[in-house]
């Protein structure tokens, strides 16, 4: 049976045009971007080409772009640099129940390591509340981490509103804008973010890079030590081919996004198309208007997710739900958690499904037709 | 009832543990052509300080086998109800004085139940595990025979699985002796061929005993007497020990070994004496509750088989009666030494594995004896 992949906020297919520019660059630039000599000056050209058309897709400078090895990094060097550069004015941090675990993780280390850390709720449709963020900052606070789009349900931040009240705040404004980043229109100054994290792999890039915008004045210590690549801030050899391919990959991402922002809500019609001419029983989670249009997560009252997973991957239809946990098994999602409160049915019963480069009406179609046979056999 | 389908159209989930045993029995099925899918059951989280959980290592070990043979993987979560169907059995056991077996009831409940309602669910025909046992399929029953190697014959510990579950049931290396077992993972070249068997039980592991069970329910220390009333010493607390067992008294002196002969819950003192064939050690009949039976049919009225009290114990011939509320007496040909409460009483005919259930209550001259537990 041919397999349908509805998995694109897990990782994408790497585009053509993006594969050509990552083997060219890898074929003809071998020079260390650091070398004084004439291969390094070429080699630093193209790296600074590629960090240049990534800075201008969010309003930064090229300055401020800082490539790391993916979303992870950029968001533990946020995070990390941010808390040890400023710990001497403050230890208060506030994010959310919702981020990624690069973000929640660390956060934890650092209250381990004895920082506060504020962990704001969010309402039932994901969203965090300006009031509430207003009302967690104090004096004290260094850092403000709120993500763009959650990578699960889909749900976009206020985060323009959440840069607008920091404006009067000391506090460093961090949003890792992984899932958002290709699709969102995001503007750094205008948005008042101070550190924003991004990943190649999301948007039909490489695995293995991505970069954290770095406002110019922004207090952070480096994360990495060893050579003085990127302005000292993350030592280490460049990955040029990646890096030019990862612009490539934006470029493209950023030339499609309002087809594809369509195209992805046409996706999610069908989808729900074919689950109401099937007659099952099904939820929509999220915001109904702000949310990423390649997230989809729906619940299907009765199922058990590990059950049904398995299921529709034998029936060719690839997705996700939660995090994968130790030994393989899942965890109940901590987003639907916060969303839905403990032992809510959302937990056990609730797939991810998210869409991107190569998928077409006539998939989705099948994909939903697949999926809702499956429900309909295990929901008796 | 015996199966006619060609392998390719048959699907069949393993449960894999990691273990050399469950990846040779899905090595096998591949092999023969069968439909195979690896599942892994996570049913304990003992992740450490560290972050380290053996769990996660049997997972890798899983997902190396089944590359190597070329079958899907998947891993599933039975935390919760093994907490509530065998861990908190396990808990109210000891509490009762009483010494469980985990392992019946981790088959019975969440291997043979949940687990195999999950394989169902996959669209699967049957379920296989890695246990040393045989299914022999008749045209109208399916019987559970022993695994060829005595040595290793795991029927004791599935003797709840009933006709329905066997139905569904493959046991692939039943018919192997585990040298044999071990051979065919090399010669495959199998990840875990050369991984050591797990000893004990499942969530323990290679643990302290008591200080694990420690954790969960408090000890109470008391004394060790003879049944003359000499006071030979203090225990840790009743629940640490069990009939016959000779280590860990730490009295010393001349003479034979020294045993544990009984517990006194109410008074909290433990029974001790000397020598292995103490008189008292030895019965000759129990009483068995939540009876169960592999066959079609379960067994009435009064019959002779053989039995066994304990894991890798040989036969001893009895006299089975069951009696009108469903619970067995079970009177022994000769004396057996022993007999533990809370353990499970395995029922065979031949090769057959009968059924079994719980000993409950064990008898000496026609009397119950108060001091086994």
């Amino acid at each position: 049976m041919n397999t349908i992949y509805l998995d694109h906020a897990a990782t994408s297919p790497v585009a053509p045009e993006v594969i050509e520019a990552l083997a060219s660059t890898m074929a003809d630039i071998h020079g260390n971007a650091s070398s004084i000599h004439t291969d390094g000056r070429h080699a630093r050209k193209v790296l600074d080409d590629a960090r240049a058309s990534l800075a201008k897709k969010i309003n930064a400078k090229m300055t401020e772009i800082i490539f790391t090895s993916g979303g992870t990094e950029a968001d533990n060097t946020a995070i990390f640099g941010t808390a040890y550069a400023r710990k001497s004015e403050g230890k208060h941090i506030i994010t959310t129940q919702i981020e990624h675990h690069a973000v929640l993780h660390s956060c934890e280390k650092l209250e381990r390591e004895g920082f506060e850390v504020t962990y704001l709720p969010v309402d039932a449709t994901g969203r965090v509340r300006i009031q509430d963020v207003q009302q967690a900052l104090r004096e004290d606070t260094i850092l403000v981490t709120i993500m763009f789009g959650n990578n699960e349900v889909g749900t976009i931040q206020p985060i323009a509103e959440i840069g607008a009240l920091l404006r009067d705040h000391p506090a460093t404004f961090h949003t890792d804008a992984v899932q958002a980043f290709g699709l969102e229109a995001i503007d750094v100054q205008a948005m008042h973010i101070d550190l924003l994290s991004v990943s190649a792999h999301k948007m039909n890039g490489p695995k293995g890079i991505g970069f954290l915008y770095a406002k110019q004045d922004v207090k952070f210590a480096s994360f990495m030590y060893g050579g003085s690549q990127e302005k000292k801030r993350r030592a280490g050899t460049e990955n040029v081919p990646a890096a030019v391919a990862f612009a490539k990959a934006a470029e493209l991402a950023s030339e499609k996004a309002t087809m594809r922002n369509e195209q992805y809500k046409q996706f999610k019609a069908i989808l729900i198309e074919e689950f109401q001419v099937a007659e099952i029983s099904f939820q929509v989670n999220g915001h109904p208007t702000e949310t990423l249009s390649h997230v989809f997560n729906v619940t299907f009252p009765g199922t058990d997710v590990e059950s049904f997973l398995i299921n529709l991957d034998m029936a060719g239809v690839l997705v996700s739900s939660g995090s994968a946990c130790t030994a393989g098994t899942i965890d109940p999602s901590h987003v639907l958690l916060a969303m839905f409160g403990n032992d809510a049915p959302e937990l056990r019963s609730s797939i991810r499904f998210s869409f991107g480069l190569g998928l077409t009406d006539a998939l989705a179609r099948e994909a939903g037709k697949r999926t809702a046979e499956i429900v309909n056999r295990l929901v008796k | 009832m015996v199966e006619t389908r060609d392998p390719s159209q048959i699907r069949v989930v393993v449960g894999m543990s990691g273990g050399v045993d469950s990846s040779v029995a899905a090595y096998l099925l591949k092999q023969q052509g069968y439909d195979v899918i690896g599942i892994f059951m996570k049913n304990w989280d003992d992740t450490d300080e560290n972050g380290v959980c053996t769990a996660t290592e049997d997972y890798e070990d899983v997902i190396a086998v089944c590359n190597q043979i070329g079958i899907p993987y998947y891993a599933v979560n039975f935390e919760k109800q093994y907490w509530d169907k065998v861990f908190t059995y396990f808990l109210e056991e000891y509490k009762a004085g009483r010494t469980p077996n985990p392992d019946v009831m981790c088959n019975k409940e969440i291997k043979f139940k949940a687990f195999l309602e999950h394989a169902m669910n996959l669209g699967a025909d049957y379920l296989a595990t890695g246990h040393y046992a045989r299914v022999d399929r008749t045209d109208d029953e399916v019987f559970m025979l022993r695994g060829v190697d005595n040595n290793k014959d795991q029927t004791y510990f599935l003797n709840q699985l009933t006709q329905e579950q066997l139905e569904k049931v493959m046991f692939p290396i039943g018919h192997l002796p585990k040298p044999e077992v071990r051979k065919i993972a090399e010669e495959a070249g199998l990840a875990t061929a050369k991984k050591k068997d797990s000893t004990g039980i499942c969530f323990i592991g290679e643990r302290n005993f008591k200080e694990f069970l420690g954790q969960y329910l408090p000890a109470q220390p008391g004394n060790m007497e003879t049944f003359e009333g000499q006071l030979m010493g203090k225990h840790d607390g009743l629940m640490y020990y069990t009939l016959g067992q000779r280590h860990g008294l730490g009295i010393g002196g001349d003479g034979e070994p020294w045993f544990v002969l009984g517990k006194d819950l109410k008074r909290n003192v433990l029974y001790v004496g000397q020598g292995f064939h103490h008189e008292t050690l030895y019965s000759e009949a129990l009483s068995a509750v939540k009876m169960s039976y592999t066959t079609k049919a379960p067994k009435t009225g009064t019959f002779s088989c053989t039995a066994k009290f304990r894991y890798r114990q040989e036969d001893s011939p009895v006299e089975v009666t069951i009696r009108e509320d469903g619970t067995a007496f079970i009177a022994f040909a000769e004396k057996v030494r022993a007999i533990t409460p809370g353990q499970a009483v395995v029922l065979y005919d031949g090769d057959i594995c009968l059924g079994g259930g719980t000993i409950d209550e064990v008898f000496k001259n026609n009397e119950k004896l108060t001091y086994v537990g």
